[in-house]
């Protein structure tokens, strides 16, 4: 179900290939980075990516545009989305990371509303029939696979 | 023969060389000289020939001596020749390698030709006499016979022998120079030592340094021209030479800084202001410590360093600020620049582009993109577009 991804207007201006010295212009720059960030990977069903593979993928790699992010400043981006709760680094080396384009606090409301609104409390439910249930696949793009699901579960409210 | 009186060779002030040629003997009459061929030399006053191995060995006569020539071809055996038929010795006339002469008349041999031209060029001056237009003193022209010691500065080897001597010299006040230089290293020496010394007193903070060291200390940065070490007394209340200097740079300085848009480098202005004074000049210290003190001297300058380093003078009236609000239009117009771009467009110098540039990032109007193409800068679309 891939839609062709709409690129912002960002993308196609050279400076954002640039890390910005002046601080006001580096948070808005960052900003659309994120977001950039978070929506490409929930269009292309990515969770986790490796920081060789971020480098030529064209997320960071504007071909057309012969712009691509320097390897310092996508550690840069990674860094502020570690820090809004996005992102998960897998190994100690910080060479692979998980991406969340949902926080996992986003996901458990999410669920738990879902759950409520079927009026299913209190009854149980496998892990697989929450990814793979009919019901669920009109919740946003389709709850992430499983190894992120657990931690969904864990942060959602007490009340479940 | 003997007509000729030694000579050094060299040439009066007045007098020039016309023509050279090497390999001629001359003959006293019909006989030859006891000299090898040397060199003959025409001048416009005289004759001159010289021993081509020992060139100290010179001797000359004046062509008014000469009272006309004639040419002799050359034979099987013999070489062309010229005849130079001559007046009677002056009585007064100084010595040379010969003190008396049947012949009044001797002959050029030239063993190695070129008479001919010799003949043509020998026969002009006769013709011109250009001597007696153009007198030379009559001492100078001899001299007591060849001089060990002399340099002689006819010809290549006098210039060889000129370069030998201009090098020996140089040689000899670089070694002086250099004395110099090592008792500098002696001292350097020992303002080590001393400045190690106090570096270690600070660091364990072993109580004061003594105020001996700190005397020593003093003298040895004074007489490597370091007038005070303490910063504090050379910028705040400054000397009254660099207050004298603030005004008159003050002077100096409006016109050219309005001429350029009221903003110049330091090094411009260092520039300008030593090339007006010509002697004199201001060391760098010097002019940087004025125009510390302009602002506060209430001068219509002022110093103004950016965040680079870069250091420049501004008239009290110029708005570097806005300025920049006009190079964020002209970057517009154009969708980005570089600095050398738009120091071309405004016609200012690349450094004072660079600056205004940085400056309008700094205000954030514009941002930069910096690529292997160069640094680029582009109105900021990153606050003006959501």
């Amino acid at each position: 179900m891939a839609m062709s991804f709409e690129w912002p207007w960002q993308y196609r201006f050279p400076p954002f290939f640039t890390l910005q010295p002046n601080v006001d212009t580096r948070q808005k720059q960052l900003a659309a980075w994120c977001s950039l960030v978070l929506s490409f990977c929930r269009l292309h069903k990515q969770s986790s990516m490796t920081v060789m593979e971020a480098q030529e993928s064209p997320l960071f790699n504007n071909v057309k545009l012969q712009r691509k992010l320097p390897v310092e400043s996508i550690q840069v981006v990674l860094e502020e989305l570690r820090k809004k709760g996005n992102l998960e680094w897998l190994d100690k080396n910080k060479s692979s990371f998980l991406i969340m384009w949902r926080r996992p606090e986003e996901w458990g409301k999410l669920i738990y509303q879902w759950v409520s609104k079927s009026g299913q409390n209190n009854s149980v439910f496998t892990l697989y029939e929450l990814t793979n249930g009919e019901d669920t696949e009109d919740e946003g793009n389709a709850f992430p696979s499983p190894p992120n699901f657990k931690k969904n579960f864990l942060a959602m409210p007490q009340g479940l | 023969m003997d007509r000729f009186v030694w000579t050094s060779g060299l040439l009066e002030i007045s007098e020039t060389l016309v023509i050279q040629q090497r390999g001629v003997r001359i003959y006293d009459g019909e006989e030859k000289i006891k000299f090898d061929p040397g060199t003959l030399l025409l001048s416009t006053h005289r004759l001159i020939w010289r021993d081509q191995k020992n060139h100290e060995c010179c001797m000359a006569i004046p062509l008014s001596q000469i009272v006309f020539i004639e040419e002799q071809a050359a034979g099987i055996g013999k070489s062309a020749k010229i005849v130079v038929h001559l007046h009677p010795a002056a009585s007064n006339k100084e010595p040379g390698p010969f003190q008396s002469s049947k012949n009044s008349y001797i002959k050029l041999s030239f063993k190695e030709h070129g008479q001919i031209e010799f003949y043509r060029r020998l026969s002009e001056e006769m013709t011109q006499r250009r001597w007696e237009n153009m007198p030379v003193p009559q001492s100078l022209q001899t001299n007591r016979g060849p001089q060990p010691g002399r340099i002689r500065a006819v010809g290549i080897v006098g210039i060889e022998r000129k370069l030998e001597e201009k090098r020996k010299e140089t040689d000899k006040n670089i070694s002086e120079a250099f004395e110099d230089l090592s008792k500098l290293m002696v001292k350097a020496k020992e303002m080590v030592e001393l400045s190690k010394c106090i570096a270690n007193k600070i660091k364990e903070k072993q109580g004061d340094i003594t105020e001996d060291e700190t005397i020593r200390f003093k003298s040895y940065l004074l007489s490597m021209g370091i007038a005070n070490p303490v910063t504090r007394e050379t910028y705040g209340s400054g000397t009254q030479y660099h207050m004298q200097l603030a005004k008159q740079l003050a002077g100096i300085l409006q016109a050219p800084l309005e001429e350029r848009g009221g903003i110049m480098s330091l090094t411009e202005v260092y520039c300008l202001v030593n090339r007006a004074r010509g002697m004199e000049l201001l060391s760098p210290e010097d002019l940087v410590n004025a125009c510390k003190m302009l602002e506060a001297l209430k001068l219509p300058l002022r110093l103004r360093v950016f965040d680079s380093g870069v250091m420049v003078i501004e008239l009290q009236s110029h708005k570097e600020e806005e300025m920049v609000a006009s190079a964020l239009e002209t970057v517009s117009e154009k969708g980005s620049l570089t600095s050398e771009e738009f120091a071309k467009l405004v016609g200012m110098s690349v450094l004072l582009a660079k600056e205004r540039l940085l400056l309008a990032e700094k205000m954030g109007h514009l941002c930069r993109d910096d690529s292997v193409e160069g640094l680029r800068f582009y109105p900021n679309l990153f606050m003006t577009q959501s």
